[in-house]
């Protein structure tokens, strides 16, 4: 059953929206690999493979005055939200005019004044500064927002997610946490990642509502972070929703994930979301298969522009840096050791 | 009339709530109760829906005022206790330290650490930690010394666009009083001279600064005259002020509650003797904590850490160097 996820888009047309993202998150990725492999990156590269569902319905649930802090394989929410593809290309390439600089890389970005929070390496950390956000608002009187923060299983076992969610609790928070299981933490399995059943059971110890999901039924993930992200925007609080899945590449692409199992990747888990949201569409008439075509390719001609772009744009210069961190210039101890 | 240190970091957060819409209070037990030590008292009253309960979560704490000040709010947030930090630690050297300079969005956040150690306090209620702080880019570090510092640095340290980590120390609360509320300051990165003399420099800050003042008393009556040279902020660090006593003097003393390895005495030095060893008479000298955890026993705290007696030993063998 389709339903309309944000309220002023007729039905079928979020889903529409969704799966161009993550059409184009796809192909992104594919060309961040490509460009790895050939030497063009500098550092590590994250793909989001399977994961593309989950984050594109995550990104379309929210609206531009909300707050998103993704993670590492977001590649389609981020899409989802707003960002253009040339801030992630930029990033990934170190290009002077991205959003990051040259100073941070790769998944490492984000617009914090528009609600869009570049995540820090440390994982569980960026779930309290979406608390913060939406804290403040709160504060000045702004309403009807939520903040979504992206993470996975692995994070479930930081202190910092454990302050975090019970902090959103204790505040009442419109806070969505999107936990997307997708059975490796690097290469550390579930088994020894948690010992509870169902990660989502433990929305009850802190007093928040929770939902599962299949992650790679694009369907579902329409629904129920559309239902989520309603509920958390209609004053219920914070929201824990546990998507399983599994991860379809490396943690990183430097990374052969020889740790999956064949049986792993032949299971249920370990279909491609992409091409169940592509039946999902066709089976529905929401798109046929021309019409598909005629994305992907726009997709690739997306990217390749952008990527063309970006090659031509000044890399930063050591000599123009300013080699300060304080925004209060004045206080800069601007002492060279020599 | 007269105020206490204490007393004063009240008033600077009263102060800043009554100026600034943009400020609010965020801490454990900092709302009705009025704060461990009541710096907090009746804030939450005066100011409501300002003054918050947090759970006790620093690290929770610190990303939430981060969150904040993405936003454009100013929040102070109460650690219970210097040593309590360190579980906020990531979220200040990695999350508020860097946003800046990651996004070139400001991160205005102060957080307060009631830090140093008072007698029964023990090791994890009496920690200096303003070294490791001051290690990381993108943090400005304060210790007040005076009830005047404490009001009027409180206040500097909300009106900057950076994370500070303001360290009031607990032993100064109520020990140390004035007669009013400073109108005017020093400002932040500015050293202060406590003490003139010609013999010999100490530089020094917080609660070391009167175990300092009391140690050159003590050698004035043996006819020294001893400097004192407060630096109220360590990073920035004020090594022009600090030079400029070394030129009058030629001797380094660096005394400092915190523990001896890497931190603030040494990084004194070694600016010192690597800008202006031609102005030493002697080797500069430092004085710190023993390298042990903070004792319990007011016997083994007062060996601890550095008193007046002890600056004014290490000062004599200085001098007759």
């Amino acid at each position: 059953m389709l339903q309309t996820v944000s309220g002023s888009r007729a039905v079928g047309e979020t889903q529409l929206a969704a799966y161009r993202c993550m059409v184009r998150a796809r192909l992104l990725d594919d060309k961040f690999a490509a460009l790895y492999r050939a030497g063009k990156i500098h550092g590590g590269v994250f793909l989001g493979r399977g994961q593309e569902a989950l984050s594109a319905a995550i990104g379309v649930s929210l609206n531009k005055t909300d707050v998103f802090a993704p993670l590492i394989r977001d590649a389609a929410g981020r899409l989802a939200f707003g960002e253009p593809i040339i801030d992630a290309v930029r990033t990934y390439m170190g290009s002077a005019l991205g959003p990051m600089r040259g100073r941070d890389g790769n998944v490492h970005r984000g617009r914090p004044q528009e609600g869009y929070l570049p995540m820090i390496s440390h994982l569980g950390a960026m779930i309290s500064v979406v608390n913060g956000v939406l804290f403040a608002r709160r504060m000045k009187g702004i309403t009807g927002i939520v903040g979504a923060a992206c993470l996975g299983e692995g994070a479930t076992s930081t202190g910092a997610f454990h302050e975090a969610l019970n902090q959103a609790a204790v505040e009442k928070l419109p806070l969505v946490l999107v936990v997307a299981n997708n059975q490796f933490a690097y290469s550390t399995p579930t088994s020894r990642q948690f010992a509870c059943a169902n990660l989502a059971d433990r929305a009850a110890g802190y007093g928040v509502e929770s939902h599962s999901l299949d992650a790679t039924d694009f369907s579902a993930c329409m629904d129920t972070i559309g239902h989520a992200v309603a509920r958390a925007r209609a004053g219920h609080g914070p929201q824990l929703v546990v998507a399983n899945l599994l991860r379809l590449c490396g943690h990183g692409e430097h990374d052969d994930a020889g740790y999956i199992s064949p049986e792993q990747k032949n299971s249920s888990l370990g279909r491609d979301c992409l091409k169940v949201a592509e039946e999902f569409l066709l089976n529905k008439k929401l798109a046929d298969a021309a019409q598909l075509a005629v994305w992907r390719s726009e997709a690739i001609r997306e990217i390749e522009e952008a990527v063309a772009q970006a090659q031509r744009e000044p890399t930063p210069d050591p000599y123009e840096e300013k080699w300060s961190a304080l925004s209060s210039e004045h206080l800069n101890e601007l002492r060279e050791e020599s | 009339m007269s105020i206490t240190y204490l007393e004063a970091i009240r008033e600077a957060q009263a102060h800043a709530l009554r100026d600034d819409p943009r400020v609010f209070i965020y801490g454990q037990d900092v709302g009705a109760f009025g704060g461990a030590f009541k710096a907090t008292k009746n804030l939450q009253k005066e100011f409501p829906g300002r003054v918050i309960d947090a759970p006790i979560s620093e690290d929770a704490i610190i990303g939430l005022a981060v969150g904040t000040a993405i936003e454009g709010m100013r929040p102070i947030i109460e650690m219970q206790f210097a040593d309590f930090s360190t579980v906020a630690f990531n979220q200040i050297v990695n999350q508020a330290s860097t946003l800046f300079w990651r996004t070139n969005v400001p991160c205005p956040i102060t957080v307060r650490l009631p830090f140093g150690g008072t007698s029964g306090s023990g090791p994890f209620h009496s920690q200096c930690l303003e070294a490791i702080y001051a290690h990381y880019p993108g943090l400005v570090v304060l210790t007040p010394a005076t009830v005047e510092d404490a009001y009027s640095m409180l206040l500097a340290a909300v009106a900057l666009d950076d994370p500070v980590i303001f360290c009031e120390h607990k032993f100064l609360y109520y020990h140390l009083k004035a007669e009013k509320l400073p109108s005017e300051a020093l400002p932040i990165g500015k050293a202060r001279i406590a003490r003139e003399g010609r013999d010999l420099t100490i530089v020094t800050y917080s609660a070391m600064v009167h175990e300092a003042l009391a140690a050159a008393d003590e050698l004035a009556t043996e006819g020294w005259q001893v400097e004192v040279v407060d630096l109220r902020s360590i990073k920035p660090l004020d090594t022009d002020t600090v030079v400029a006593s070394v030129a009058r003097t030629g001797r380094l003393l660096c005394v400092g509650e915190a523990w001896p390895w890497g931190g603030v005495t040494a990084e004194v030095i070694a600016r010192v003797s690597a800008e202006s060893y031609g102005l030493l008479d002697a080797p500069p000298q430092r004085l710190n904590a023993k390298d042990t955890p903070v004792p319990y026993h007011p016997n083994l705290w007062a060996a601890h850490r550095p008193t007046a007696r002890s600056v004014a030993a290490a000062a004599r063998k200085l001098i007759r160097f």
